[in-house]
């Protein structure tokens, strides 16, 4: 009894907070199935409709949109993971000459990362000829610190008798890197997935910067162009066009959340 | 097989392609209607290839034209804002169509256009922009409310005094409706241009060198926007947002709104109510400046490419399509002839506020437009907002923009 | 000998690439940043000269650079606390066993996988005047709503809030996997000693947090420089640069005026600020964290 009430105060704070953060996903879940002018009053009752998400799809190639995040995700996240994988094993496990100089250095990123340098790495990508393309939103990020870091420390954690035993079995050192370390480092694969999947996936200002055509334009620069204010809001239409660009997003955090919360506790992070 | 190859790499040799970018800034699915256009040109013109790049707003459109520019995949030609004319005239970027029209019937084009829409495209003598998706402001007023309120609906305010005693029976004291809304974000320099002129001043020379932001015309017309909130109490403080405020016309939450002709055509399909459509008000004399954007021609391109570029903007501004991009949006009908058309005449008859931009162009002078303009702009943006909706007074903000943008616009002198 | 020499040469090969590319992306135009903004702005008509330090005198006399200064260092001071203490609540709360607890995580994460440009839209509507969700669900309450982004006094903070609301939730997820992590027989121990659970929190919880708090206040700290997309759509640093920030300010000098010297050195001043506060952070704070 003495427990009770606090414990009724505390579910009531946890669920008041919970409907006001969910609450801005909620209205445009509601809005984008109702017409414009329903929407702004909250007529509940209003007719649903699927006009808003038809008027989308066609006044701006979201389809087009999508698989370019969907590209510059994907090939980011490998091209993260490989890199990432490589040096942190270095950094973790060879004493090689210069190496804690160049750890600090890559460590650098963490605080100046390419949104801050937006004018200079615009030259950088400009004068290699990649504006305008899908390797030159991805370029500057890459190599990820971060991916590094996290890397490094869950490939310290790893017992070196695993390392010897699998030199012994006559492992080259790559060898031991694909076999013992990858696999027993997946959670954190997982948990920086995660991390760099929805920045991605939500970059803004680099992109707007550095893509100008249909072809290379990711799902946020194209809403933000199809939803600029300048043009007059409509806001059912912005609804739906945010759900369609948000679903997949969405979807696979809904289908996966456990999994990437035991991964987050298992991968270090914290 | 030889043979084929060889006729097919021949005709791809031929044909000209050519990048174009461009904005759109108010209302409606108009990336269609460019679409359109462009289809029906590369249908005529088989051996000219465009490639129609929506960019976002002007501000967008121009980042993007240029940085392709510069990054080596230039653009051939593109529609920007009217008043970047002399930011890409000092980036080197562009030709003067007087360079790039021969015939004596290119050249008659080049004449056919509304002066008032010329001015912001001309300087040095030349004529360096084209128009195409232009306005003027218009004042949009509900019909039903001002009946409500006891005032004639087909006799809008034609004054700064009838405007404001017209907002003050429009505006209900519950706040559930207001007398008046101009908007003081996205452009507000430009409707600030309206007050000016209407007042009896302009905002600029018309060398783009020298601008007059603490005339005492210009003081008056600031003092007078910021009377509309403070003083009258027609308008809400604070402020008044460009994006939305076309929603709260159709909401009816504002009797008047002072926005572009381009948003014409949404609000027609949009409104539940009888709406009308007015010149602005004049104190005395009516003022507007025009507005939006015109075609340029980059100076990197061939000039087989100057000439389909060209070509291409013959065809966009023709009396036909100017009337079809009229009608669809509001913009005005670039020439006179475009109003001489079957289709625009109509169109005019049965639903007159179409003319009113047009009418209103013998009121109209040059948009905002310096050097350095994007920093001028925003010496103005930001004075204009500092006084609506931060509590300066109007003397305070234009002597300190105008000393600022004095200092900038020094090294042109 | 022979092996050593080999552990050097792969050590570096492994690390090329990435090194490659992060001094290619961050070291380099952190440098070159500083040697343009010594230079005047040019055009193919007025070439562009060494100016030395007029970039930075010029800085000194712009007024709207002390205003974003100041509005930026308001942004840091109103998200960041808030911010890693809504975190720290949330998952307190979501570690309990409360009625509800996956939907409570999942309300409380979502906003972190949302654009925040699509959502600046979402919040647009809810901040618009008249005919908001705010001002219709307060107004026949009587209360009186200001125009929250068209007031400069409220535009700031209105931006914060939603910041906020998009940030707690990542934060949240680091001290989950934290909490855990905590053995339960340290909570027993307590509770058997008769100790309060706010007492407990204080005294064992939060100290064995600190390392988690090290990280979220660095990710806190560095978001409230670069976070800046919402402004696009909502405000665009009005009314009169009352929400402008510093890294939206170089966008726009950079973007909008094509003034890449003067942006150059906005940049380093903005640079010369997150070493400062990482000297700070890494230096003092972690001298205090109790590492386990």
């Amino acid at each position: 009894m003495r427990n009770f009430i606090p414990y009724t105060l505390t579910s009531f704070g946890a669920w008041a907070l919970a409907i006001l953060w969910i609450s801005p996903l909620v209205f445009a879940f509601w809005a984008a199935f109702h017409y414009s002018s329903d929407a702004i009053h909250f007529d509940l009752l209003a007719p649903l409709t699927f006009e808003n998400f038809r008027t989308v799809w066609e006044q701006a190639p979201f389809p087009r949109y999508m698989f370019n995040t969907f590209v510059l995700v994907t090939g980011l996240l490998i091209s993260q993971c490989v890199l990432a994988t490589l040096a942190a094993f270095a950094f973790a496990r060879m004493n090689f000459w210069g190496g804690s100089v160049a750890f600090a250095l890559v460590l650098v990123q963490l605080m100046v990362t390419p949104e801050i340098l937006i004018v200079e790495n615009y030259a950088t990508v400009s004068a290699l000829g990649y504006a305008d393309s899908l390797v030159g939103i991805g370029l500057p990020y890459a190599a990820s610190a971060f991916g590094i870091f996290l890397l490094r420390q869950s490939f310290k954690s790893i017992p070196k008798e695993l390392d010897d035993a699998a030199r012994m079995e006559g492992c080259s050192t790559l060898g031991i890197l694909w076999r013992v370390y990858v696999p027993l480092a997946i959670p954190t694969y997982l948990a920086y997935g995660l991390v760099s999947i929805s920045h991605h996936w939500n970059n803004f200002l680099w992109p707007l910067v550095i893509s100008n055509s249909v072809e290379t334009r990711p799902l946020t620069v194209g809403l933000a162009i199809f939803g600029a204010p300048e043009s007059g809001v409509e806001w059912s239409e912005i609804s739906a066009a945010t759900l369609i660009s948000i679903a997949p997003l969405l979807i696979a955090f809904l289908l996966f959340q456990r999994q990437f919360i035991k991964s987050f506790m298992a991968s270090g992070i914290k | 097989m030889g043979a084929t190859m060889a006729l097919s790499a021949g005709v791809a040799a031929a044909k000209t392609s050519l990048t174009m970018y461009y904005p759109v800034a108010v209302g409606g699915p108009l990336t269609k209607i460019v679409d359109g256009i462009v289809a029906d040109f590369e249908k005529q013109n088989p051996d000219i290839d465009v490639n129609a790049i929506y960019a976002g707003n002007y501000n967008d459109a121009r980042i993007k034209a240029l940085a392709a520019l510069k990054s080596g995949q230039p653009a051939q030609l593109s529609v920007m804002f009217s008043i970047d004319i002399y930011d890409l005239i000092e980036q080197d970027a562009i030709v003067a169509f007087d360079d790039v029209v021969s015939t004596d019937e290119e050249k008659a084009w080049l004449k056919s256009f509304y002066p008032a829409l010329m001015e912001n495209g001309q300087t040095l003598g030349k004529t360096w922009g084209v128009p195409f998706q232009r306005s003027t402001i218009v004042m949009y007023y509900n019909k039903d409310a001002f009946r409500a309120a006891g005032l004639d609906a087909e006799n809008p305010p034609k004054t700064w005094e009838e405007l404001v005693a017209a907002g003050k029976k429009l505006t209900k004291k519950d706040g559930s409706q207001w007398g008046m809304m101009i908007p003081s974000t996205g452009y507000p320099y430009w409707m600030f241009g309206a007050l000016t002129k209407q007042n009896g001043q302009v905002l600029m020379n018309a060398d783009g060198t020298e601008t007059y932001f603490n005339n005492p015309k210009v003081v008056e017309a600031l003092s007078f926007w910021k009377d509309l909130s403070q003083k009258h109490e027609v308008m809400p403080k604070g402020a008044i947002e460009w994006g939305t405020l076309r929603k709260n016309f159709l909401e009816q939450k504002t009797a008047i709104m002072w926005h572009s002709t381009g948003n014409l055509t949404t609000v027609k399909k949009n409104a539940k109510f009888d709406f009308g459509v007015a010149m602005l008000p004049g104190n005395p004399s009516r003022g507007t400046p025009t507005g939006g954007g015109n075609f340029y021609i980059f100076k990197k391109s061939s000039d087989e490419e100057k000439k389909a570029a060209l070509k291409l903007i013959k065809f966009m501004t023709s009396p036909k399509n100017a009337a079809k991009w009229s009608m669809e949006t509001g913009y005005i009908g670039v020439s006179p002839e475009a109003y001489k058309t079957k289709e625009l005449k109509e169109y005019a008859k049965s639903f007159p506020p179409a003319a009113v931009a047009r009418d209103q162009l013998n009121f109209a002078t040059a948009e905002l437009s310096t050097y350095q303009t994007g920093r001028v702009r925003k010496l103005l943006d930001d004075a204009l907002q500092a006084a609506i909706a931060g509590g300066k007074t109007p003397e305070e903000v234009l002597n300190d923009a105008q000393a600022r943008a004095t200092q900038l616009l020094k090294p042109y002198k | 000998m022979r092996i050593s020499g080999n552990r050097h040469i792969l050590g570096w090969l492994l690390i090329s690439p990435a090194v490659i590319l992060l001094v290619t992306f961050t070291h380099y135009p952190s440098v070159s940043s500083f040697f343009s903004s010594l230079f005047s702005r040019g055009n193919p008509i007025r070439p562009s000269k060494f100016v030395g330090a007029d970039q930075y005198t010029a800085m000194l006399e712009d007024p709207v650079f002390w205003t974003v200064l100041e509005n930026n260092l308001i942004y840091a001071a109103g998200t960041i606390p808030a911010s890693i203490g809504l975190a720290l609540l949330m998952a307190v709360l979501v570690d309990q066993m409360l009625p509800g607890r996956a939907f409570l995580r999942l309300a409380y994460f979502t906003p972190t996988i949302l654009p925040m440009i699509a959502v600046a839209n979402i919040w647009l509507f809810f901040y618009t005047p008249e005919i908001g969700l705010l001002d219709q669900v307060l107004r026949p309450l009587g209360i009186d709503t200001p125009n929250w982004l068209g007031d400069p006094s409220t535009a700031l903070w209105s931006i914060i809030f939603i910041t906020i609301w998009k940030e707690a939730g990542f934060f949240m997820i680091f001290y989950l996997a934290a909490l855990q992590t905590q053995s339960p027989e340290l909570k027993e121990a307590a509770k058997l000693e008769g100790a309060s659970a706010f007492t407990f929190f204080r005294r064992v919880t939060f100290p064995l947090l600190m390392p988690t708090t090290l990280f979220v206040l660095v990710n806190a700290v560095l978001n409230s420089f670069k976070l800046v997309d919402h402004i696009f759509i909502l405000t665009k640093g009005g009314p009169n640069n009352a929400s402008s920030l510093i890294l939206y300010y170089i966008y726009e000098t950079a973007f909008s005026f094509f003034d890449t010297p003067y942006a150059a050195a906005l940049t380093i001043v903005l640079l010369g600020f997150l070493a400062l506060l990482a000297f700070v952070q890494f230096g003092l704070l972690e001298k205090r964290i109790h590492y386990r």
